[in-house]
């Protein structure tokens, strides 16, 4: 657990907030539309979780670790740094773990930051009584989906940017790699009978895709790991 | 007897077709600093990544501080310390943070690391600048800091992969000393991996010398000084015809001659005298103005050794 808050803090300080350098004008761009901008257009609608506020809200954070993930090894492969943190005691498990629970702690730490924050300001600026999110259930499952969805682009991240030579191979191939992804799940929906979830309810539907990231993060990550190998790191 | 800090036995790694190393043998002992010395691909830094368990061997085995490097990688790492080919740091990283980060993967206490951090980089003159971020310091300010880094948690061992690479003499001795005298103090064991003779001449107890993966020789420097390296002759001039050159050349005591700048370079079998070569070089109508004998350096015995090696 040790080596893992210090691979976190590591990837904090060395990604995501590196001293004296505008590395988050693009998070406090996130944080100003979604939080602020939207809100104030969208007013009481924001908070009723149309179809276009549940999109943002999952898809956003999955892009926006497509601009982070392909660097975390590919690219300390490229500035030379990745040998030292191998010939170093932290474990396999540390570094990939640090990689990808510290990317989806900041990214969807960021987007809940941002759904709290949109609430509020959608209140100050409605004044009266203070409204929430309704339904809080769906709410809570766009949360879920959204850090599910993250859990997925980082792990699928890690395992490309493992195999890649390069920062910007990663991110070419994972995003060519994700649009292909979305693209097949569009196809296979489409082909499925209509009438296959007209007996469903958005909540049970809703779980069933929970369900689904579920089981492909986990795969994801087992390979991920099945991947790391000191070794061919080295190699490469 | 006590166990060694590196054994090899018929350590062998094949990448493809190419042995990177091969069948090497050797036994480092415990407090030295052991110099690795071979040209550019050598195989010395494939036989680091061996001993960090970075890579299996491909036959043979190696015990690092009596671990086996196949099976107890993760003690090995635990217990050393590395500089590798490049310094490692992370750039946007301040100083402070890079040997931070160091301290915590070694899992010591907060109040050690601020303790070490003050007490290397105040050795190093690097303590006012310890807030800056590593990408705006120059090259040798950064292998400085990545000894330090290598040296932060007081590892048993030390591997050191050309720590002076491409650094001006100036910058290199520098180093160079920083290296010996911190070293020294902490006491560890260093495997340290040059072609820079100079350095290993200056610095190590025992070098053992790589050339196409295969183990030379490893001894004292002075021993294979003295074994593997005629003395020499430097005799500044006028007139040293082709006649005088084999003459010369012709003297039992002499091993070989050239020209070289104007002077004559004599290389010389054993401890043999120098004023019948000078009474021979007058007399057939040379003019000597300086003799110089010198002593073999490393670097005569590391050309020696490459010149027999390319011929077997």
């Amino acid at each position: 657990m040790n080596d893992l808050w210090t691979m976190v803090w590591k990837e904090w300080r060395d990604t995501f907030f590196p001293q004296g350098r505008l590395a988050n004008v693009g998070s406090l761009m996130f944080i100003a539309l979604l939080g602020v901008v939207f809100p104030l257009i969208d007013r009481q609608g924001w908070l009723t979780l149309s179809a276009p506020m549940v999109l943002l809200n999952i898809f956003f954070p999955y892009y926006y670790i497509l601009v982070y993930i392909g660097d975390s090894f590919a690219g300390e492969r490229e500035r030379h740094t990745l040998e030292t943190m191998l010939a170093s005691r932290i474990s396999d498990r540390a570094i990939l773990w640090g990689k990808v629970l510290s990317t989806v702690g900041y990214i969807w730490g960021m987007t809940l930051f941002v759904s709290l924050l949109s609430m509020g300001v959608v209140n100050l600026a409605q004044g009266g009584a203070w409204i929430f999110y309704s339904p809080v259930g769906q709410w809570l499952g766009v949360l879920i989906l959204s850090l599910l969805g993250c859990l997925f682009s980082a792990s699928g991240g890690v395992l490309v940017s493992l195999h890649s030579r390069t920062a910007r191979q990663a991110s070419q191939t994972f995003s060519l790699g994700s649009l292909g992804l979305f693209m097949a799940v569009y196809l296979i929906l489409r082909a499925l009978p209509p009438q296959l979830f007209a007996g469903l309810s958005g909540s049970q539907i809703l779980l069933m895709v929970i369900l689904f990231l579920v089981v492909l993060d986990a795969i994801i990550l087992a390979i991920s790991m099945a991947s790391f190998r000191r070794s061919h790191l080295i190699l490469s | 007897m006590s166990e060694p800090m590196i054994r090899t036995e018929h350590l062998t790694r094949t990448f493809g077709r190419v042995k990177a190393v091969d069948d090497i043998s050797l036994v480092v002992p415990e407090g030295i600093v052991f110099g690795f010395l071979g040209p550019n691909g050598a195989g010395k830094t494939t036989t680091i990544h061996l001993l960090l368990g970075l890579l299996e061997p491909t036959q043979g085995r190696a015990w690092v501080m009596g671990l086996d490097t196949r099976t107890q990688a993760d003690g090995i790492r635990a217990r050393s310390g590395a500089l590798l080919e490049f310094s490692g740091l992370y750039e946007r990283m301040t100083a402070e943070d890079n040997l931070d980060l160091y301290g915590r993967i070694y899992r010591m206490r907060p109040s050690d690391r601020k303790a070490r951090i003050k007490e290397l980089l105040d050795h190093l003159d690097l303590w006012d600048r310890r807030k800056e971020q590593v990408v705006k310091w120059s090259r040798g300010m950064k292998q400085k800091l990545a000894v330090a880094r290598a040296l932060f948690h007081h590892p048993k061992l030390i591997f050191l992969d050309e720590p002076t690479a491409g650094f001006d003499p100036v910058a290199a001795a520098a180093l160079r000393a920083d290296l010996s005298t911190l070293v020294a103090r902490e006491g560890a064991t260093v495997f340290l991996n040059t072609h820079n003779l100079t350095e290993a001449e200056k610095l190590c107890a025992q070098v053992g010398v790589i050339r196409n993966g295969k183990l030379l020789t490893v001894d004292n420097p002075d021993k294979l000084r003295m074994s593997k390296a005629n003395p020499h002759v430097e005799i500044t001039g006028r007139g040293f015809t082709e006649e005088i050159l084999a003459s010369v050349r012709g003297r039992p005591e002499v091993a070989g001659v050239r020209q070289e700048n104007g002077k004559l370079l004599v290389e010389l079998r054993g401890e043999a005298e120098t004023a019948p070569l000078v009474t021979l070089i007058v007399r057939s109508g040379g003019e000597v103005e300086e003799v110089r004998r010198g002593e073999s350096s490393l670097e005569d015995v590391f050309l020696t050794l490459m010149k027999e090696s390319s011929h077997e």
